[in-house]
């Protein structure tokens, strides 16, 4: 298992953000994480490379330990990327700059290396032509691209994605989804909170449903579609299909 | 009626000169310095530290609170004692007018950049913050690199602004003696009895300088949008 979670909880004050949540990953997997807003599935993924810290539980993953006295999380970044859903590209660097950040700065390498990944890397993304460019001068969907980008340059072996497109105009939604569905078929351990279902149908090999602060439901996505377990998704897919 | 000679300006033009290059440096040292302490205060009042943040906060407020002049005479009247104190000379050791007129604009500037500063650290997004850390940028990776570049770009006019009236506060280091353009203007005119030309010809100096600076910014202000400032 390349992802254990074990009866990991967080609170903000009063309001319990995820309740004893507990679930494994395989190596290789993609799992698609939905539910209800307000139901703990950015909270989840962001205590997965401890951007949110827990207060109780363990985590394991890529080899690295999380507990809620874990400190230090430089070496764990840099083999989990993420992915958010404003993008956060910097914008006082150029698109190469973007790509090239961590790779000087984190993993130290040499300039010329971090440049010819950050342009492969680019193409491969479909921005081989936009790399003097500032992030504002792209389109939304082309921005969380290159954040596709600068997360992958690190050579991560897990990718945690949340809610990618939910901030792009409805046409670029598909560009990003493509790329994401290519990272799938690489290989790649992928988390993904996510309102597209179609993508979670076609992609995704499990679902984790979410509400309330709880993992209610994992199953494999076919399944979790066609004949979800609990009256809590039933009723969530229900209204989300039927719209 | 009162006969005005300006040609006394042509034999007084080294000295003036003289007196400018003093202010120029004050002016570059307060910024750079005011800069750098400025950024640190800034960041120490954002700090969760208690601490940090009450001690940079009490300093910033106690510099905004005080005439500069008063500052000038502190530092003048004040460091050499404590400098003896602190060298166990058991006497004061004189600090001289330039480098009383350095460290007094360091330390009020640094109060005045660190409210601009913290401003500039404020516009910066928190997902920045997130951005830097999920890539694994250590915190000082994060300021050095990612936040502050932005922090400073969004508030350089500001900056730039306030440099401008520190160009034109540093006159007062007149009243410890020093000789900047004000103070080579006085001499002069005392010397010469020749005030009225002398302050207006230092006047037109100010004004031109501290003119074209803020046409400079306003420029600049225009160009700073991100991804269109590029030849």
């Amino acid at each position: 298992m390349i992802i254990s979670i074990a009866d990991i909880s967080k609170s903000y004050g009063a309001f319990q953000a995820l309740k004893h949540c507990s679930a494994t990953i395989a190596r290789g997997e993609v799992v698609v994480i939905c539910g209800p807003s307000g139901s703990g599935k950015s909270t989840l993924i962001k205590t997965l490379n401890g951007l949110e810290k827990i207060d109780s539980g363990r985590i394991t993953i890529g080899g690295f330990k999380l507990t809620p006295a874990t400190d230090d999380l430089r070496a764990l970044r840099s083999s989990v990327g993420m992915v958010f859903q404003h993008f956060e590209l910097f914008p006082h660097l150029s698109v190469l700059g973007n790509v090239m950040l961590a790779q000087t700065k984190v993993l130290r390498r040499p300039r010329p290396v971090a440049e010819k990944k950050a342009r492969a890397l680019l193409e491969r993304v479909g921005l081989g032509g936009h790399i003097e460019k500032h992030p504002q001068q792209l389109s939304g969907g082309q921005q969380q691209r290159v954040a596709i980008a600068r997360a992958l340059a690190l050579d991560p072996e897990i990718m945690l994605f949340d809610e990618p497109t939910s901030a792009l105009d409805p046409e670029m939604v598909g560009e990003v989804l493509d790329v994401m569905t290519e990272l799938a078929a690489g290989g790649m351990t992928m988390l993904c909170v996510t309102h597209e279902m179609g993508f979670a149908r076609r992609v995704a090999d499990r679902v984790f449903f979410m509400d309330n602060g709880e993992i209610v439901e994992t199953a494999a996505s076919a399944a979790f579609f066609d004949a979800p377990q609990t009256d809590r998704a039933q009723h969530f897919l229900s209204r989300i299909l039927t719209h | 009626m009162m006969h005005l000679d300006f040609s006394i300006l042509i034999d007084a033009a080294p000295y003036l000169l003289k007196g400018l290059f003093l202010t120029l440096q004050i002016t570059l040292v307060g910024f750079l310095g005011g800069i750098f302490f400025g950024s640190l205060l800034a960041i120490a009042r954002l700090s969760t530290n208690r601490v940090y943040s009450t001690l940079a906060s009490v300093y910033v407020t106690v510099m905004r609170s005080l005439p500069l002049i008063l500052v000038l005479f502190w530092v003048f009247f004040l460091a050499p004692w404590l400098l003896g104190w602190v060298k166990g000379a058991g006497r004061p050791i004189p600090v001289g007018a330039h480098m009383t007129a350095f460290i007094t604009f360091v330390l009020f500037e640094a109060a005045f950049f660190a409210e601009i500063v913290r401003a500039g650290l404020r516009s910066v997004s928190v997902g920045q913050y997130s951005a830097a850390d999920a890539l694994g940028l250590s915190k000082r990776q994060t300021y050095v690199y990612v936040i502050f570049p932005q922090a400073i770009r969004n508030v350089l006019p500001i900056l730039l602004t306030q440099t401008i009236i520190l160009f034109q506060d540093s006159s007062l280091v007149y009243v410890i003696s020093a000789t900047d353009l004000l103070g080579a203007a006085s001499k002069i005119a005392q010397r010469d009895n020749r005030l009225i030309e002398m302050y207006i010809a230092v006047g037109l100096i100010y004004f031109v300088l501290s003119f074209t600076a803020s046409r400079l910014v306003k420029h600049l202000q225009s160009r700073l949008a991100y991804g269109r400032a590029r030849p």
